[in-house]
């Protein structure tokens, strides 16, 4: 897992590029936080069109970010999901409390 | 006579794992000529089977094995993912959707419903010695002239 960050106008785009899994989870949930501390941006956005491949596990790291950005009043959105991504998105209403964008 | 073929492999239950145990069956799947989508949905499944066997099955240290297996026949595939764990006390629960047995690890709870979705079948028996999960999956783009 590799992820990449920047920050325009407030907002901050995330990157992840590779494989979310139980394996990558942890490396992911570390980096994304050390990202979310910042105090430079009023909403993330997390770009999947780089990550090959997510199990219900990335399930799991989404909703933790989102309750700990919650507590900021920072609202999170998913762009460029996959297909496959999307249908585990659907099934577990993630996008209910992460809207996707375009 | 139907086409069969079989692989077996058996590695140790860490989540580096994982991702052999995916592209494993993906390239032994293969010869049965799935689309993408169908390919993702298998990788998908193992990947979440092969989960709750690293992250379940061994609460102690020392870590035991994970035994895959994948069966074609004709144009279905059966996926077996077997651990000699400890096992699930309460399968109809552990199968509902969001639940989990480790909340504090912010878990989504949804392995099973995600094999449900994008398998045909999944079967689940477990007990004190262990877990097996058996899915299968019927290949529509199959072609008739696979031969062994």
């Amino acid at each position: 897992m590799q992820i990449k960050s920047r920050v325009h106008d407030k907002t901050l785009y995330v990157l992840l590029c590779g494989e979310l899994d139980e394996h990558t989870a942890p490396y992911t949930k570390m980096t994304l936080d050390e990202l979310f501390i910042k105090p430079n941006f009023q909403k993330i956005v997390i770009d999947l069109s780089e990550l090959d491949f997510m199990d219900s596990t990335g399930i799991g790291v989404m909703i933790g970010r989102y309750k700990k950005m919650k507590e900021r009043h920072i609202p999170i959105y998913i762009c460029n999901p996959s297909p496959h991504a999307e249908k585990i998105f659907k099934m577990t209403g993630l996008y209910e409390i992460m809207p996707k964008i375009v | 006579m139907k086409y069969s073929n079989f692989m077996e492999v058996t590695f140790k239950a860490l989540s580096v794992n994982e991702g052999f145990a995916r592209v494993c069956v993906a390239s032994f799947c293969v010869q049965l000529n799935p689309s993408v989508d169908e390919i993702t949905d298998i990788k998908t499944a193992v990947s979440e089977a092969v989960t709750n066997c690293v992250v379940h099955a061994y609460p102690s240290a020392t870590k035991g094995d994970v035994k895959l297996r994948c069966e074609l026949e004709g144009d279905q595939i059966t996926i077996t993912v077997e651990d000699k764990g400890v096992g699930i006390k309460d399968i109809e629960k552990a199968r509902e959707p969001f639940y989990t047995s480790k909340p504090s690890e912010e878990r989504s709870g949804m392995g099973f419903t995600v094999m449900e979705s994008f398998m045909d079948s999944v079967e689940v028996s477990s007990n004190s010695f262990g877990t097996t999960v058996k899915m299968t999956k019927k290949i529509a783009s199959c072609p008739c002239e696979v031969v062994g």
